[in-house]
């Protein structure tokens, strides 16, 4: 029981990380219906911007560790929503109108650029750094096993959950969260409504951007290690999250992350660790041919 | 027709320039240039320049100069093949390479086509069990290594909980089997049997379940990414793990990852060529160019000496008399007096145990 509890921590925190990355995919498939196969790499370089803010940090002597955390977060925030906006102007934008699949290839290209592009400037080696939260609390203590959940686990978990109610807000009740659903409902009708459709989806990017900037920064404070192909595996895991939780929906993403950390952690668990990502994505077959929108997707209506 | 004279003139002016210079003779290595091992690669290409510059320096070899050419095979075993392909089209005599056995299987097999002779360090069995007569390796097999640690854990942790982990490549299941059999040989069953995905971040799962069936030491198989990684979340969780892996784990990117979690590693790997006396003037040149001539570097040297010996022997550079000089012969070079066996073996390959101490290797106890 100890042990399910500790495996159900573990699998909260992976899930809460992959969730957050997912958003960005589903929310870009919501308002263009595209698949954003550059957002991996976005989530890569983020994580490469809080190594930075973090050594500099240290350079200029900072100890205090929640002064330091929030300004690697804005710092990360901050540039990789740059990053968000600047792919999508220059990769996408000049695409919109064309055929759906240039901008899906022009995706790819844009993956494996930034990939490059970080791997020429900062290297291919691992930047480590060392734990910047250590510890955390004993939960439940029995002779056979203590569950102990660290302050950097409690972190991840309660930022995600701040998050997920602050963007729920933001697209329910804001001007621009309306403005967001009705570029996603028809982007037409909503361009003659005044509604200004370039600058929406930009933001949706830089919004996509942002997230994964905080699960950047969770990774590299969490993990410690950051190198340039971090992207990749975890943009595949986000992205199968999304299409789990129905691409498209919010709620969905966020869900679908937390399935696959689950089943990773439990599966890992009780069975055969080596068939973890088997499972994964035989469970996903098995939702996506039992409802083939996602868990909590919507059907897609065929516009007349 | 002047005008088709001047075209035809033109393209054979064209086809005479696209032609390489005619006393240079390619060679080649072939490595994780780019993704997550492309340290590894790094290594390969600092020794290969290196000894390719001596040799130059030193005349060449049968009066022609060296080449390098560099393929990018990022450990995929597609892009291998593609990468042995392209090495083909551009005629090289003589390939170091591939790092990962998972390339080298397949790759050695367009090489053996078109007679072109390979060193590798893949230590994978299968890389010199297929019969191929094109392949040596300067490196000791897997399951000479798996022996080497698999008796040294039973003989060290006896008592003691230990786990066989793998990252279910084809070195690290290899090497991990390989250990598991000795270990079982020798009197110790492993507690544990479990393999990872490599190039994730979160092993926490793994950890947890290690923790709670009190394991205090694993044998891994695999490279030194996910090593530090598993260290870093084991001390996290508030277990101290003693890891005991493969040549891989010569990687000093282990200790900037995984700090002094790293203390607790060993490894096994040929005695550390940097401390052979005949080295110590490579050594210092390496060193002078700021390089520090550790893992493989010294390995992608003497695969160059190893090719310009045999070729000087063999008196040319032909695919058969160099294959017979290079079984037959024995080779001085910077990692000790290389000699074959019928498939392509090192005779004396002899693995030690090591243990990473302060950002440091040395010989174990």
């Amino acid at each position: 029981m100890a042990y399910a509890l500790q495996q159900l921590i573990n699998g909260l925190t992976l899930g809460a990380m992959y969730g957050l990355i997912a958003i960005g995919y589903t929310m870009v498939y919501g308002i263009i219906g595209m698949i954003n196969f550059a957002h991996g790499d976005i989530f890569m370089v983020s994580a490469f911007i809080a190594i930075t803010a973090f050594t500099l940090l240290a350079a200029a002597d900072v100890t205090s560790i929640p002064l330091a955390l929030t300004f690697v977060l804005i710092v990360a925030i901050f540039f990789t929503s740059a990053y968000g906006w600047a792919v999508e102007r220059t990769a996408y934008r000049p695409l919109r109108g064309s055929t759906r699949l240039a901008p899906l290839i022009s995706a790819i290209g844009m993956s494996i650029f930034l990939q490059n592009a970080v791997q020429l400037t900062q290297g291919a080696r691992v930047k480590p750094i060392p734990p910047v939260i250590e510890g955390g609390v004993e939960l439940w203590s029995t002779p056979a096993f203590t569950v102990q959940i660290g302050w950097t686990q409690l972190l991840i978990i309660v930022t995600t959950v701040a998050l997920m109610i602050a963007f729920t807000w933001m697209i329910t009740q804001t001007a621009f969260g309306r403005q967001q659903r009705a570029c996603e409902q028809d982007r037409g009708m909503a361009a003659l409504l005044g509604v200004n459709v370039d600058r929406t989806i930009s933001f949706t990017f830089m919004l996509g951007a942002a997230l994964a900037a905080v699960a950047g920064v969770m990774v590299t404070v969490y993990y410690g290690v950051v190198d340039f192909f971090i992207g990749f595996l975890a943009g595949i895991k986000a992205f199968t999250a999304a299409v789990l939780g129905g691409i498209g929906s919010l709620p969905g993403a966020m869900l679908g992350g937390l399935l696959i950390g689950l089943i990773e952690a439990f599966w890992a668990a009780y069975l055969w660790a080596e068939y973890k990502d088997v499972a994964t994505f035989g469970i996903l077959c098995l939702v996506l041919m039992l409802r083939p929108s996602g868990l909590l997707g919507r059907p897609e209506v065929e516009k007349v | 027709m002047m005008k088709k004279t001047l075209l035809a003139t033109a393209c054979l002016a064209l086809g005479a320039l696209s032609q390489p210079a005619l006393a240079d003779l390619a060679v080649a290595i072939a490595g994780p240039m780019t993704g997550q091992y492309a340290s590894a690669g790094d290594q390969i290409r600092r020794g290969a320049e290196m000894a390719i510059a001596d040799i130059n320096a030193r005349g060449g070899v049968l009066g022609e100069r060296l080449r390098l050419e560099v393929g990018d095979d990022a450990c995929d075993p597609k892009q291998a093949v593609s990468v042995a392909n392209t090495m083909v089209n551009r005629k090289i005599v003589f390939m170091h390479g591939h790092w990962c056995s998972s390339s080298t299987i397949p790759a050695s097999e367009v090489y053996n086509e078109v007679d072109i002779l390979m060193a590798t360090v893949s230590t994978n069995p299968q890389v010199t069990e297929r019969g191929l007569d094109n392949i040596f390796r300067i490196m000791g097999r897997d399951d000479q290594q798996g022996m080497v640690a698999g008796q040294y854990i039973a003989e060290t942790f006896k008592g003691r909980k230990v786990a066989v982990v793998d990252d279910k490549s084809a070195y690290g299941k290899g090497l991990a089997d390989e250990i598991a059999k000795a270990m079982t040989a020798a009197g110790m069953s492993p507690t544990l049997r479990e393999a990872i995905t490599a190039g994730e971040k979160d092993y926490s799962g793994l950890v947890t379940k290690l923790k709670a069936a009190g394991v205090e030491v694993i044998a891994y198989g695999g490279y030194h990414t996910e090593v530090a990684l598993i260290l870093r979340q084991a001390q996290a969780a508030g277990l101290q793990l003693t890891v005991m892996g493969g040549d891989t784990l010569t990687n000093s990117e282990l200790v900037t990852a995984a700090g002094p979690a790293a203390d607790n590693v060993l490894f096994t790997f040929s005695p550390d060529p940097r401390k052979n006396p005949e080295a110590a003037p490579v050594v210092e040149k390496f060193r002078a160019a700021k390089i520090e001539p550790e893992g493989y570097v010294l390995y992608a040297y003497a695969a160059f000496q190893l090719f310009e010996q045999a070729a000087k022997a063999a008196g040319s550079t032909d695919y058969d008399a160099l294959e017979r000089a290079m079984r037959n012969g024995s080779f001085n070079t910077v990692i000790g007096t290389l000699s074959f066996d019928a498939k392509g073996d090192q005779k004396a390959p002899g693995f030690v145990v090591y243990r990473w101490q302060g950002g440091q290797y040395d010989y174990a106890r």
